[in-house]
């Protein structure tokens, strides 16, 4: 790797703004909690491997779902997200770093502290056991004494700083540093995708912000905000959750669509097909997904009229979501398919996606819907959209971009091993879950009977589960073999035309030597697209802000506060805030450049 | 407060610089906030189950006095930016510190009708209105104190002579902050005073 982009100490992480590094930070950090969650699935499965198991216990079982839904959603596919825009988005639009650098760094570091004070529950009285989506009441000090929900609350609040503050940037930055002639309808796809992601992010986050200082108030200051008895309504959490949730759906999946935008047209040699339908499709997903919470809400008794519209606005959804997947296949059709890793974890995206889509109408409909509700078949349906569509279309990204951030190659056939491993036991684990759930089989329950026609397909899922984690461990192999002896990735490996491939790989610190022109969309194809060359010898090497420790600083503050609120220790609740007005001095008075 | 643009200083793609747009974004996700915050005042309006009410103890022709001093202070910053804008040291000394007093006296007037309601038996966990009353008002108070922290920084600024035309940029971002936050006031005072 080169030395001049990630060589340096510990001291030269811990302090730097560069968005490559933080980016790999994200990436790391990701990586591991999605590890961790991934072993909490694991547990599950073995659990659920057989009738009356007695692996674990029904306690457990709470805090391992929990954990694992929790850690799944913020602490390894969202910043895993955030890995590929912190690497990316300057680089295709043309810029040398984010507008905001320093910002972009305290998020990162606010993340994994936020990521780290969620999990060391563990070791502290066990960790949170109400459900990713934490329904009122039982996350009342009533029906959850203890301070496992509020280490949930206080981590959830301390992430949602991180994914504000870093959408805020993204927002910048995307409207504010394209390269001249880089328009907006001339933005790579998956620059739009982030643009639209950290919009979502902006405006779905405060929903929840509101609803868990409502859940801490009543926890902590005996407020009666979700108690019934006192005339609260417990669903007012779940319209406050949802509002934020459903939306959060789409901060998970259009990231992918960003990037299987890109895979295939990459590798189909074409240009892609319809790309304002696949634009506008976008934003009309990221508009509608603000108006359909409440289908997660069909079996709380809303009534027929609110069921009604919310149904239809779910179902309408499907429209743009489908104009996408058209568009990809028509993208592929008549192209020259150059079938690496990257294309086959694109196909078997569409296609696990377009499963999970489908299973998405059929609930979409409240009567289907309340036959399913609380089932495996809703397990089944999120986890292909989730796994067999986010986490397809990550890996995808991660074969396509990871030569540009090492540069070097990933394996072939051990890219493609991991491709079939992770299909075929993807699919082991997850499609008998269907019938499963049709067949009655409750989620959230440790355990169940024999003789209910489930034994047989839990076996399989769980035996399938393994496999997973077995094509994982194929994909770090991969990793850590190309960063010993891959070969060199070169500039461009696989003839793409966005702006990224135009710059060496890895690319140097400043990104940009000389900002592109750009010309129109897919600039590296157009003609004369190969002299898209920006790295003119003649130029002054840019001048990039330096390193500061604040950031982190800043970060540190808002975890001692939730720790201090955890320990009921008001001392320790002022030292952080202290921690926090300190940082924000040094940071504002000191000079970004130095 | 130094420049956080990387690129070539002060060239942006809209013309626009990034603070403005980030406090414009910022802005945004803040409507998000106090939108949640007063669906939630509205969907428990008039389901407290004990008092006190909301028309036993809302003063309204105090807090209409203190809204009235809020506005005024926006009026204010307005004189601050543009007296910062022109280089008028004196004029930015008087204005940013009108704007952070008049602040500092909405915040007064906010702890005498807390401690009154307080003192009447409206304590936080008392009943839904208590509960979303002060995490409504609570949270702008919050957010009108983080304000005079600023203003009261800028005016530091002023004062050792660190501020200037050149850097009217960072008072105009306060300013959008400082403006926003009196306009949601105004939507407070209609929903929890004016719809009493």
């Amino acid at each position: 790797m080169s030395h001049d982009t990630y060589g340096g100490g510990v001291r030269s992480w811990m302090t730097t703004v560069d968005h490559k590094r933080i980016g790999i930070m994200y990436f790391v950090s990701a990586i591991v909690f999605f590890f961790v969650g991934g072993l909490e699935a694991l547990l599950i499965r073995l659990q659920l491997g057989s009738p009356e198991n007695t692996l674990i216990s029904a306690d457990l079982y709470n805090q391992l779902f929990t954990m694992h839904g929790t850690t799944m959603v913020f602490l390894a596919v969202m910043p895993l997200s955030s890995a590929f825009f912190n690497f990316l988005i300057p680089l295709q639009i043309g810029a040398r770093d984010v507008a905001f650098p320093r910002l972009n760094a305290f998020s990162f570091w606010i993340f994994l502290f936020g990521g780290l004070f969620l999990n060391s529950s563990f070791l502290f009285g066990g960790a949170p056991d109400a459900g990713w989506f934490g329904y009122a009441n039982l996350t009342s000090t009533q029906y959850s004494p203890g301070i496992r929900v509020d280490y949930w609350v206080l981590g959830l609040q301390l992430l949602g700083i991180s994914s504000i503050a870093s959408a805020l940037n993204f927002i910048v930055t995307i409207i504010n540093l394209r390269a001249p002639g880089m328009r907006f309808m001339r933005m790579p796809p998956f620059t739009w995708m982030t643009l639209l992601t950290s919009f979502l992010l902006i405006l779905a986050f405060p929903a929840i912000t509101v609803g868990l200082v409502m859940l801490m108030f009543d926890r902590t200051f005996g407020t009666n905000f979700f108690n019934p008895a006192a005339g609260g309504d417990v669903l007012l959490w779940q319209h406050l959750f949802w509002i934020f949730g459903h939306p959060e759906v789409y901060i998970l999946i259009l990231p992918a669509f960003g990037v299987i935008s890109e895979v295939i047209p990459t590798f189909s040699r074409k240009t892609l097909f319809g790309y304002p339908f696949i634009i506008y499709s976008g934003v009309l997903i990221a508009f509608l997904g603000f108006g359909v919470w409440a289908h997660h809400m069909f079996a709380v008794g809303l009534g027929p009229i609110a069921n009604s519209v919310f149904s239809a606005g779910t179902m309408l959804i499907a429209i743009p979501t489908g104009v996408k997947i058209f568009n990809w296949i028509a993208t592929m059709w008549g192209g020259r398919l150059r079938m690496d890793t990257p294309l086959y974890f694109a196909i078997g995206f569409i296609a696990m996606f377009i499963i999970g889509g489908l299973s998405g109408i059929m609930h979409a409909s409240p009567p289907t819907d309340l036959q399913q509700t609380d089932t495996y078949f809703i397990v089944a349906h999120f986890h292909y959209v989730l796994f067999g569509g986010t986490v397809f279309a990550l890996f995808a990204g991660m074969y396509y971009w990871i030569p540009k951030v090492t540069g070097r190659l990933l394996h072939e056939g051990l890219g493609k091993l991991h491709f079939w491993l992770m299909f075929v036991s993807f699919n082991l684990t997850f499609f008998p879950m269907h019938f499963l759930g049709m067949n009655g089989m409750p989620r959230r329950t440790f355990t169940y009977l024999p003789g209910l026609g489930f034994d047989l397909m839990n076996l399989v899922s769980t035996a399938g589960s393994l496999l997973l984690g077995a094509s994982m461990l194929v994909f770090v192999w991969n990793l850590v073999r190309s960063f010993r002896r891959g070969s060199p990735a070169g500039r461009n490996p696989w003839n793409a035309a966005t702006l990224e491939w135009s710059l060496p790989s890895p690319p140097p610190h400043y990104n940009f030597r000389t900002i592109p022109e750009v010309g129109g969309r897919d600039p590296l194809w157009r003609p004369g697209g190969a002299e898209v060359d920006p790295e003119d010898p003649t130029a002054p090497e840019p001048v990039m802000p330096s390193p500061s420790g604040w950031p982190m600083l800043l970060a540190l503050g808002p975890v001692i506060a939730a720790t201090g609120a955890l320990l009921s220790s008001l001392l320790v609740v002022f030292v952080g805030v202290a921690v926090v007005v300190v940082s924000v001095y040094g940071w504002a008075f000191q000079p970004l450049e130095r | 407060m130094e420049h956080e643009a990387v690129m070539e200083m002060h060239h942006t793609t809209t013309g626009i610089p990034h603070r403005k747009v980030l406090i414009w974004t910022f802005i945004g996700s803040e409507c998000m906030l106090f939108g949640s915050l007063i669906a939630g005042y509205l969907a428990y309006r008039g389901r407290s189950v004990v008092g006190p009410y909301p028309e036993d103890l809302l003063n309204i022709p105090f807090i209409t006095v203190t809204t009235f001093v809020l506005l005024m202070s926006s009026l204010a910053m307005v004189l601050a930016l543009s007296a910062v804008q022109r280089g008028n040291r004196r004029g930015s000394i008087i204005w940013l510190a009108a704007t952070a007093v008049l602040g500092m006296i909405f915040l007064g007037g906010q702890y005498i009708e807390f401690s009154h309601f307080v003192h009447e038996g409206l304590g936080l966990s008392r009943n839904l209105f208590s509960a979303t009353f002060f995490l409504l008002t609570g949270t702008h108070g919050a957010h009108v104190t983080v304000g005079v922290i600023w203003l009261l920084s800028l005016l530091g600024m002023e004062l050792k002579g660190n501020l200037g035309p050149g850097k009217a940029e960072i008072v105009e971002v306060a300013g959008l902050y400082w403006h926003f936050v009196d306009v949601v006031w105004i939507v407070l005072f209609t929903v929890i005073y004016l719809l009493v």
